[in-house]
């Protein structure tokens, strides 16, 4: 106690630099946490929004489905289970997917042609639409929505015609004109880039695939109402499920996760070199007053401390400046964040990287855990910093400090 | 060791590297001190008296010899001992003072006290005691900055004396200070000596500070000169 007495009182007492040394190290605090934040926001939003539009919170895949690969998909649709679907309700959306070819203007574009129930409420994929237009419309013009990159990408708007060319499930080429009802916006690309919905039932049946699809996306009601059944629970994830391979939510954000971690190594860099600047100063804080406080540290022995002891309050003075800049930190970090978080971050629209879903404007999550581990960092950090020098004294002579020569 | 003696010194030798070779700072010093000396250590510059004073303060050990101090002997104590050893018998003022400049005066004073377990009200009454000895109740909240070299080392003395150690130690207390801060403080020195029973160990080369001397040793290369016993 009387160490932590001493230690603060000399720091307040060494000023200007000590002002110094807290604020660099207030900053690092504050951008550590809103890097860490904004990385958390993002990866919070990615999962929500893909969970939303594409993956829910599980599937189930025809075993050779393979979402990385699109030549598996000419072999991987199967028939769906009625009385499942049936029991899902609600909770469960199938989707059929068929590569083809669309021409948009004359121009030609390979896309992926996804075949969606055209009364599902569980992926948000805009479907009234088309489910109106295709129980209006007879036979001839297939109903389409499509996200707003590939609009821009082929220059359709709702409204527009173009020719898809698909084979069916023979082999054989066909085509059929399909009108745009509807461009939608949304932060996943992968619903979106190179994609055509249309209703299920189209599909199916353009391509001879009657009552087949490649995936069932479950809700998470669906899965929980799965996993509570008596028999059957879905099994862990990537075994199958009634010959269909069940992915969990884990396995589904696999993709999410590591290009989060990808992110984050390096923002880490930016903070970490951040901290080592305000850690070097410290560091440098402590040679220089050790060095200068010798006849200080002589005169503490003389009057009776052990050496242990004056290594204890110089190694807490540095450290006390960890404590300032967190207090420093919260008092000016605290009203800018929750500022941020209020306000979001708006992110440059080109960051669609990696096909990772992200938003125009990302809100920070500040976790207490990311906080709390924030907090440690700063202190243990400068804890060590300012140990490292302190522990010289351990070795000087009294009668040399008392001196004030160097060691 | 006889009893009344607080310090005893046989054959102390002390031995300093000097590159390959060694340098002798004391050689061959056997003396004692009993309580309630007021004594010096006098001698030209190099002579061995810091050396000295450093040994019997325990923040030094001899190369060679025994140095017994309040019953301990120097040679053996650990460094905790001896910081205990400080901390509850030796008193040290020195010749720049070595003040805290970040604490005030009241402050600095208590700060001896603050290594001992004391109650906060005992301490409290200690450090108003020893400021008064030395004069300065009124400056309790000055900083060292805001003071004149005497007034700073009143605080020193006040800062030895106010845990009531046996022995104080100073090493030329006077040599910043003009004649009349000089005689001042040595006179508050002599009263406290005479009052409180506290030896006191000088080393000085001031006249004005042998004069009031009971016995000065004078030390010439290392070894005791002289010893005499003055005033009785
Ligand atoms: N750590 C050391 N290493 C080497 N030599 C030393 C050391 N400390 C003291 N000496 C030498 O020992 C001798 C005695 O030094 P000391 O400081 O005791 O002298 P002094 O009598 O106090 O002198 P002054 O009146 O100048 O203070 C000096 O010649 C000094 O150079
Ligand atoms: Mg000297």
């Amino acid at each position: 106690m009387l160490t932590f007495i001493l230690a603060f009182r000399n720091l307040m007492g060494s000023g200007k630099r000590t002002w110094l040394n807290v604020s660099v190290l207030s900053l690092a605090f504050v951008v550590i946490i809103f890097y860490n934040g904004l990385l958390e926001g993002w990866n919070v939003q990615a999962r929500t929004d893909t969970m939303a539009w594409e993956t829910g919170n599980g599937r189930l895949s025809h075993p050779l489905f393979d979402q990385f690969d699109p030549f598996t998909l000419a072999d991987s649709h199967g028939k769906t289970d009625e009385g499942l679907l049936t029991l899902l309700g609600k909770d469960a959306s199938p989707v059929l997917i068929t590569q083809a070819t669309a021409y948009p203007n004359g121009r030609l574009f390979n896309v992926l042609l996804k075949g969606i129930d055209t009364r599902q409420t569980l992926l948000s994929v805009p479907v009234r639409l088309m489910d109106s237009l295709a129980s209006a419309g007879e036979g001839g013009v297939i109903p389409a929505v499509i996200g707003d990159r590939m609009a821009k990408a082929a220059k359709l708007k709702a409204g527009d015609m173009m020719v898809v060319r698909w084979r069916d499930a023979n082999g054989t080429f066909d085509a059929r004109e399909v009108m745009i009802a509807e461009v939608f916006r949304t932060n996943v690309p992968s619903v979106d880039v190179s994609q055509v919905w249309i209703p299920l039932e189209y599909l199916r049946e353009m391509t001879s695939m009657y009552g087949e699809a490649t995936y069932i996306t479950l809700s998470k009601e669906g899965v929980a109402k799965l996993n509570g059944a008596a028999d059957d629970k879905l099994p862990a994830s990537g075994e199958l499920y009634k010959g269909w391979r069940y992915e969990d939510e884990d396995a589904l954000m696999h993709e999410i996760d590591t290009v989060i971690k990808a992110k984050k190594g390096s923002s880490t860099v930016i903070s970490m070199l951040l901290l080592c600047i305000a850690l070097l100063a410290i560091f440098d804080t402590q040679i220089l007053s050790i060095f200068r406080r010798q006849k200080e540290i002589g005169t503490y022995i003389a009057l009776g401390m052990t050496r242990l002891k004056v290594v204890g309050i110089f190694t807490i003075e540095g450290t006390i400046h960890s404590v300032l800049a967190i207090a420093l930190g919260t008092l000016w970090g605290m009203p800018l964040l929750k500022w941020i978080q209020h306000t979001g971050i708006p992110m440059p629209s080109n960051t669609d990287q990696a096909g990772l879903a992200i938003a125009d404007k990302i809100v920070p999550v500040y976790s207490a855990g990311m906080l709390l581990a924030t907090v440690l960092l700063v202190v243990i950090s400068s804890l060590v910093v300012s140990y490292i020098p302190a522990r010289k004294i351990s070795k000087m002579k009294p009668t040399e400090a008392l001196k004030g020569k160097l060691v | 060791m006889e009893n009344n003696k607080i310090v005893l010194l046989e054959g102390v030798c002390k031995r300093f590297p000097a590159g390959k070779t060694e340098f002798t700072a004391l050689s061959n010093i056997s003396l004692s001190f009993g309580k309630g000396e007021f004594a010096g250590l006098v001698g030209p510059s190099g002579s061995g008296k810091t050396t000295l004073l450093n040994i019997i303060g325990s923040l030094d050990t001899p190369s060679e010899g025994t140095a017994d101090v309040l019953g301990k002997r120097i040679n053996l104590l650990s460094h905790k001992e001896a910081a205990q050893l400080r901390n509850y018998g030796i008193g040290f003022i020195f010749q720049t003072y070595n003040l805290l400049p970040v604490y005030s005066v009241y402050d600095n004073v208590e700060f001896a006290l603050l290594l001992q377990k004391m109650s906060s009200e005992a301490r409290k009454k200690a450090v108003m005691e020893a400021l008064e000895w030395v004069g300065l109740t009124e400056k309790v909240k000055s900083r060292p900055s805001m003071l004149s070299g005497g007034e700073c080392q009143r605080v020193a003395i006040a800062r030895a004396i106010v845990k009531k150690p046996q022995l104080v130690l100073a090493d030329e207390p006077s040599a910043n200070l003009d004649s009349k801060n000089s005689h001042h403080i040595v006179q508050t020195m002599k009263r406290i000596n005479k009052e409180l029973g506290t030896t006191f160990i000088f080393s000085t080369h001031d006249e004005k500070v042998m004069q009031y001397l009971d016995r000065i040793i004078y030390l010439k290369d290392g070894m005791v000169d002289k010893d005499e016993t003055v005033n009785k």
